[in-house]
């Protein structure tokens, strides 16, 4: 036998850490400005689950397709996972952990919709449920919706696997006959 | 997701700059579809540049009597607009067929020409796929290819090199419209018809259009006829709601009496771009609005039309659409 070579002992190869570009983002998130150090790369999404502990905003595809993303920015709903959170410098994020104030009627309770979701059992998991009354926020601002049809095509950007389909429109609906645009 | 520079611009010559100094580069705005290709990495830019804060956000009058619609206007301001809902109603009612309402209050109307197919091999990275990496192969020709293109793939004796479909509604509308597109790059303006926007895939299917790759859109023309009073789009989907188009057809009619004095036509779902067809639309000129003309118009359009594996029934399903569109845009039968 050949005599072998004594083994170096056992390093651990640590690779140079890269530096991460990161940049100071200011949001508007619920009423009050929050400035983030991030990577460009994160989503908006991201920014409220990861760094600002705002969990309400559930990641669902993580591509558009779902809705359970939905937050308001300046007003307007759209998916929070398809846009950059330094790309949104300076905006007004409404998040569902915002929705209650939204309400001026109920500073300290929740908004009608959310009353409504209760009321008409209009989820069965929940895991939609902050995306679809986000939505429905954004729909109600909008004011295109005239007719039940228009409540379902009008959300249909809000995917709920339940099935719970006919109570959440019946909420939408019972809040905007209380409040006709 | 790849990592990437981000920049911010705050003029177009300085964006188209910026762009043409960096091939690695892309410009980014609504992001609904360059941000979801990012994460599936099947696009992966060095830098984006964003360019949501140019002034490229309004409606306004064009000389010829139109109206130009700045790159930057989301599809929902632009489908809400009330003069487009008054003068291109055919426009508002496509754009208000596609995607949903976050999407459409995010996506711009630059942004919605620039959409890249929804093959799923395009999304795919563990299949080859021509347009994704050129040379490597198509895998919906010999796969599963139920939502792929009928028309524009070449010719019968020649294998196809791409058979994906453009996906969005807008431009079919847009293509009916005949609208221009306004477009800035380093060698300054330049005015491109919506036929010539988009492209067949031919040899190089990884290239989706003509626009070069410093220019940026600024605008979006539509020509003084809007087409008001007789028009329609009928989109057929797996869904009735927020699904993209098996076979869709923009419909655009000028009227006589009972009599067609022009008519556009343009298809959505079977072609690589929205599909027009000169002959079938000029065959109609003259001609009372009657099923068995626009049968007639039908066939034309569809000539030459081939089929794969799981997509020949997008042949009959595109010249019963036809039909039917025709009628409901002449007002022979309802819409709904």
């Amino acid at each position: 036998m050949t005599p072998t070579a004594t083994l170096e002992p056992e390093t651990v190869f640590t690779p140079p850490a890269l530096p991460i570009p990161t940049s100071a983002v200011t949001l508007t998130i619920n009423g009050t400005p929050q400035t983030l150090q991030i990577a460009p790369w994160t989503t908006l999404l991201d920014a409220l689950r990861e760094y600002l502990d705002l969990t309400g905003t559930k990641k669902g595809c993580d591509h558009g397709q779902c809705g359970a993303c939905t937050v308001l920015v300046n007003g307007k709903r759209i998916n929070s996972c398809l846009t950059l959170a330094i790309m949104q410098e300076g905006a007004q994020i409404t998040t569902i952990e915002g929705i209650a104030q939204t309400n001026t009627d109920a500073p300290n309770g929740l908004h009608p919709l959310q009353k409504a979701f209760i009321e008409h059992d209009a989820f069965q998991c929940g895991y939609c449920t902050p995306g679809q009354i986000c939505s429905a926020v954004g729909l109600m601002n909008e004011g295109k919706a005239k007719s039940t049809a228009d409540i379902r095509e009008l959300m249909s950007g809000n995917i709920c696997r339940c099935g719970a389909y006919t109570n959440i429109v019946d909420a939408i609906e019972d809040v905007m006959n209380q409040n006709p645009a | 997701m790849n990592s990437f520079t981000y920049s911010r611009a705050d003029a177009v010559d300085t964006a188209v700059d910026e762009r043409a100094s960096d091939q690695t580069a892309k410009f980014i705005a609504g992001g609904t579809n360059l941000i979801d290709l990012m994460k599936e990495n099947v696009e992966r830019p060095n830098r984006l540049i964003d360019i949501t804060r140019l002034p490229l956000n309004s409606i306004t009058e064009t000389v010829a009597g139109g109206l130009r619609l700045g790159a930057l206007v989301t599809n929902a301001d632009t489908a809400y607009n009330e003069q487009v809902i008054q003068r291109y109603p055919l426009l508002s009612q496509t754009i208000l067929a596609g995607a949903s309402p976050q999407l459409r209050n995010m996506a711009t109307d630059g942004g919605n020409l620039l959409q890249r197919t929804r093959c799923y091999y395009f999304y795919d990275l563990a299949t080859p796929c021509n347009k994704r990496e050129p040379g490597s192969g198509c895998s919906a020709l010999n796969g599963y290819n139920r939502i792929h293109a009928i028309l524009g793939t070449g010719s019968p004796h020649q294998t196809p090199t791409c058979i994906a479909t453009h996906p969005s509604d807008m431009c079919v509308a847009l293509a009916a419209l005949e609208a221009e597109v306004r477009v800035t790059g380093v060698n300054g303006e330049r005015t491109i018809p919506f036929a010539d926007f988009h492209r067949l895939p031919g040899d190089t299917p990884h290239i989706d259009n003509t626009l070069q790759p410093d220019e940026l859109i600024t605008a979006i023309d539509l020509p003084a006829n809007g087409f008001p009073e007789y028009f329609m789009y009928l989109k057929l989907r797996d869904r009735a709601s927020y699904a993209f188009a098996l076979v869709s057809v923009a419909v655009a009619l000028e009227m006589d009496n009972n009599t067609i004095t022009t008519a556009r036509i343009a298809l959505g779902g079977v072609a690589h771009k929205p599909w027009r067809k000169p002959e079938a639309e000029a065959s109609l000129v003259g001609k009372p609005a009657t099923k068995e003309n626009f049968q007639s118009a039908a066939e034309l359009l569809l000539a030459g039309a081939q089929g794969f594996a799981h997509n020949t029934f997008k042949i009959e399903l595109a010249k019963r659409a036809i039909v039917r569109a025709l009628g409901q845009a002449a007002k022979l039968e309802p819409t709904a």
